[in-house]
């Protein structure tokens, strides 16, 4: 149990590409980070840093009262939990847990409470005796956490432990992931590209890009207010509509014109169906031309064209809509975000006032 | 229309029939033709075996049993053969065993240490120390052959058993095989090692060794195989009868006799047959562990 500090990190393998560029992350005693973002982004080479498997190029890391840039994974005190899980599979799961505490130098009886007690917090006790091909994927997972239990260390660190697992084993593992973690009360780090995993299981979200953090916060905060146009199209699914500000037609025409904004977002489902001619509400009110319509049940994705920008909207219910069909689309000026050239976001942005006329994809409504 | 129907009915059974293929027996007739290739002269060299030396010599092989059985087999195993008299087949299938377990379990250990730190190492030329040995393929010992006895001659290692195994041990398949296995372990595998404390040594003897027996087992037939059919060395090594092995025996037996006397072919056959069997019996017992290790990942 520890506070985890990432300050100033970098990882560069050749030359000067970095992995990870000068990455600075704090981790609460017991909070739950989650470093999310696409493959490569340097996610998991930041994991490993902080397992000890890689070597910190810059920066440091400090776990505790520790920094630990020059340690020993194993003197670490730190456990990891494997995407292939990585148990030992010559071992019978009680030896897999038990291993580490063995190398330690534990004492015999002590090794064997705690290993049944993690046995039985996870519900391993009938398969104590196993080996690992014996098992299931949802079973290894398990072992795998077990492993990590046993050991009780300052922070968990999880790299994409759920990826090899089927849809359904996946949300289920989810939550007993959560739980277990909350009870537990151990710092964690967990690595995966699942942006609903994401969203659910931290206390404190991580967005990653090319190496750099995105923004970091809590992950509705990340959601509402995405710091850029790479986490506002990564978080949230269907991902938010981004149009740029100059597809909106011609500025002159329209009056919007507002140099700093480069990108306008909308999430699928923050729009509201209008007739064509609404000149009701304070936002941006669009044109949408229909190409496909994809009923969920509860719901319906209509996919289609605002000008020539690709949107998708959500619709309760079942979409009366078909292919080809117009609709208007208004869009509330609380739900835009406003992002600038470098696809940083605009706080605070409202559309400005209409000038002239609404041309024949965009207009922009007011209040009357 | 239903008339149709249950008047095709009793017709279907006869077209159902699936019709005579050939291929399988084409298939059998090759698998037979070279089964009997490999097992035919074993059959005549035992059949051989069991007549006495005057009715091989005019009547040729023999496809049929003779009386000789006991007398050829007991005689090898344990009357004094050779100039000297001193050895007899125990003693030469004991030296034999020796040569094979010997060369067997040797290049095993060194192989596998070879490849362990090629392959979880980084150390300079890595990757040339690997090419290394593996160019040594190119220099089988028949090539070296002159160098290498001079080097052992000069040791002072000529007949002894270190002499007859040690050269023969340095291996470039071996490492080979063992590198390509342990860079099919999953770097996981390590990883979670070195978080739950285990260095190269204990991860040598607790992970890698373990998921290798398989791997061992198969290369410890070939090789023991392999050193139990060495010839051309334990030739030039061995001058002192007691270290004779049997492969380099049987010839011994024939040239004994040279002269007027009739070489003692039953009993060089009885011998051969006794040199075949050892390795039979290891590749039959382990055959399954054989197959296991070529091609089995269990990681």
């Amino acid at each position: 149990m520890a506070r985890l500090h990432i300050d100033q990190v970098s990882k560069i393998y050749t030359g000067t590409q970095r992995a990870v560029d000068t990455v600075s992350i704090d981790v609460d005693d017991g909070e739950f980070l989650v470093l999310v973002g696409p493959s490569g982004c340097g996610k998991s080479t930041l994991l490993r840093m902080i397992a000890g498997l890689e070597a910190i190029t810059e920066g440091a890391i400090t776990i505790g009262e520790r920094v630990v840039n020059d340690l020993d994974p194993a003197e670490r005190d730190i456990a990891m939990v494997f995407q292939n899980y990585a148990l030992y599979p010559h071992m019978k799961v009680y030896d897999n847990m038990a291993y580490g505490l063995r190398n330690r130098g534990i004492a015999r009886d002590e090794i064997d409470r705690r290993v049944r007690e993690a046995a039985t917090t996870l519900e391993l006790g009938p398969l104590l005796e196993r080996k690992p091909r014996e098992l299931s994927g949802g079973q290894r997972q398990r072992v795998a956490m077990g492993r990590a239990i046993v050991r009780n260390p300052a922070a968990f660190l999880f790299d994409e432990p759920l990826s090899n697992l089927d849809a359904k084993l996946r949300s289920h593992m989810r939550v007993e992931i959560k739980h277990l973690q909350r009870s537990l009360g151990i710092t964690s780090v967990y690595v995966t590209h699942d942006q609903l995993e994401a969203m659910t299981l931290a206390d404190k979200l991580v967005v990653m890009n090319a190496g750099k953090v995105e923004q970091i916060g809590a992950p509705l905060d990340v959601y509402e207010r995405p710091a850029s146009t790479f986490v506002a199209s990564f978080i949230g699914a269907p991902a938010m509509n981004l149009i740029p500000f100059s597809a909106l037609g011609d500025d002159g025409r329209l009056g919007l014109r507002d140099a700093a904004v480069a990108t306008i977002g909308f999430r699928p489902q923050d729009i509201i169906e209008v007739a064509n001619d609404n000149e009701d509400g304070d936002g941006l009110s669009l044109r949408f031309v229909v190409d496909a319509v994809e009923p969920v049940g509860s719901e319906s994705y209509l996919h289609g064209k605002v000008g020539d920008e690709r949107v998708v909207v959500r619709i309760d219910g079942r979409a009366p809509h078909r292919e080809g069909d117009r609709i208007g689309i208004a869009v509330p000026s609380e739900r835009l975000h406003a992002f600038d050239a470098d696809g940083r976001r605009l706080e605070g942005w409202r559309v400005p006032e209409a000038v002239g006329d609404a041309g024949t994809a965009i207009r922009k409504t007011r209040a009357t | 229309m239903s008339d149709a129907v249950s008047a095709a009915r009793p017709l279907a059974p006869a077209s159902h029939r699936p019709a005579f293929k050939w291929g399988p027996v084409f298939d059998h007739a090759i698998l037979i033709a070279g089964a009997a290739f490999m097992l035919v002269p074993v059959f005549l060299a035992f059949m051989t075996s069991t007549h006495d030396a005057v009715t091989v010599h005019t009547g040729g092989v023999q496809a049929w049993p003779g009386g000789s059985l006991i007398d050829n087999y007991a005689t090898v195993m344990f009357d004094g053969l050779g100039f000297s008299g001193a050895v007899n087949g125990t003693t030469m299938m004991l030296n034999s065993l020796i040569l094979g377990l010997g060369f067997a379990v040797g290049k095993i250990v060194l192989s596998m240490m070879a490849a362990y730190a090629i392959v979880y190492f980084r150390f300079p030329l890595a990757e040339f120390a690997f090419w290394a040995i593996f160019v040594t393929l190119l220099l089988p010992l028949e090539v070296r052959i002159l160098p290498s006895y001079e080097i052992v001659q000069s040791m002072g290692l000529i007949n002894t058993y270190t002499g007859l195994i040690v050269p023969l041990v340095a291996s470039a398949t071996g490492t080979f095989f063992f590198r390509q296995f342990f860079k099919s372990v999953p770097d996981e595998l390590i990883e979670a090692a070195r978080i739950d404390g285990a260095g190269p040594l204990k991860f040598f003897r607790d992970i890698l060794l373990p998921l290798s027996r398989t791997m061992i087992a198969a290369i410890f037939i070939i090789m023991f195989v392999y050193g139990w059919n060495q010839y051309l060395w334990p030739t030039l090594i061995t001058t002192n009868e007691e270290y004779f092995t049997l492969v380099r025996g049987i010839k011994q037996i024939i040239q004994v006799w040279v002269g007027s006397q009739i070489p003692e072919y039953g009993q060089a056959m009885a011998l051969a047959v006794l040199a075949m069997l050892p390795p039979v019996i290891v590749v039959v017992v382990f055959q399954s562990w054989f197959i296991k290790g070529l091609t089995e990942s269990d990681k």
